[in-house]
């Protein structure tokens, strides 16, 4: 090796230990057992998933919980042609307003061409095998069609 | 009750590949055969590491030159807990270390065992790794000269 050194690797590393707190840790309990559990804010009345204790417009606890379906509505999405780690390109990234809760949530949808995503369509998750799942986000692999009709405009249309 | 609170070890992780440009190109490519070069200063003194732009008239410098790999402890500070990716996994003195032939400190690791075995004015030499690739981690560290 005799060519001058002309480049040099540089690597940046921060190793931190996080904690997602006490309503999120439940949520991702909840994902363990092939559930989603969201929370509802006792003023509001809007359902939080993941649920973060808190309702971020009114300030208050949310304490009750609710289990939803999984089912939901593509209100957004995204057609990726870029490589990333794990994924092959084209690929489809969307928000999800899942049914029963009042924000929406981001996943992949699979299993249907890229080109027939659309707002309004029917989507249900895809989970890891059972003796697979841990308490993390991973144990949904992505949402695929449910072969359902379209959501009407009027039910995704404030989450657009 | 307590409640479940999850927890979990996360890493973020990214590595820059960068030009070096000329002159720490050349340093780096000193380390990697064991060689420590300096670079001539306006007033005349050698700084090591090199810099490629004077730091008093920000001149470019061009005079490369090799100093030992041997020199002196100017000041140091003990550290009893290295971090991951710190020169070595054991307690270790973090020095300015004035090079014969250099007229600048530079800093590195000493590899010293206690605060005991460190002092300013100690004399010390470059520990070099067994396959250099032309990375300041060549140099591995410095331990006391009559250890070496």
């Amino acid at each position: 090796m005799t060519e001058p050194v002309t480049m040099v690797d540089t690597p940046i590393r921060l190793d931190y230990s996080y904690t997602p707190g006490v309503a999120s840790s439940r949520f991702l309990r909840s994902l363990e057992r092939g559930e989603i559990v969201g929370q509802r804010c006792p003023r509001c009345h809007k359902v939080y998933v993941p649920p973060r204790g808190a309702c971020s417009m009114c300030g208050v606890a949310t304490e009750e919980e609710l289990t939803l379906t999984g089912k939901g509505t593509v209100t957004t999405f995204c057609i990726t042609n870029v490589p990333s780690p794990g994924l092959v390109p084209p690929y489809v990234t969307a928000w999800i307003r899942l049914d029963g809760a009042d924000i929406t949530s981001m996943f992949l949808v699979q299993e249907c061409e890229p080109a027939d995503v659309r707002l309004g369509m029917r989507v249900e998750p895809v989970w890891v095998e059972e003796s697979e799942r841990e308490a993390n986000m991973g144990n949904i692999r992505y949402f695929r069609p449910t072969g359902e009709p379209d959501a009407s405009y009027d039910d995704y249309k404030d989450y657009i | 009750m307590i409640p479940d609170v999850l927890v979990a070890d996360h890493a973020i992780e990214y590595t820059y590949t960068r030009s070096t440009g000329p002159v720490i190109g050349a340093f780096l490519t000193g380390l990697r055969d064991k060689q420590i070069r300096g670079i001539r200063g306006v007033d005349g003194r050698v700084l090591v590491p090199p810099a490629e732009y004077d730091p008093v008239t920000s001149a470019d410098l061009t005079e490369l030159g090799d100093v030992a790999d041997v020199g002196v402890v100017k000041t140091w500070s003990w550290n009893e807990t290295p971090l991951a990716g710190q020169p070595l996994d054991r307690p270790f003195a973090w020095a300015l270390i004035q090079l014969d032939g250099a007229d600048t400190g530079m800093l590195a690791a000493v590899d010293a065992g206690s605060p005991a075995g460190m002092r300013t004015g100690l004399r010390v030499k470059a520990q070099w790794a067994d396959e250099r690739v032309g990375s300041i981690r060549d140099l591995v560290c410095f331990v006391p000269e009559g250890d070496a």
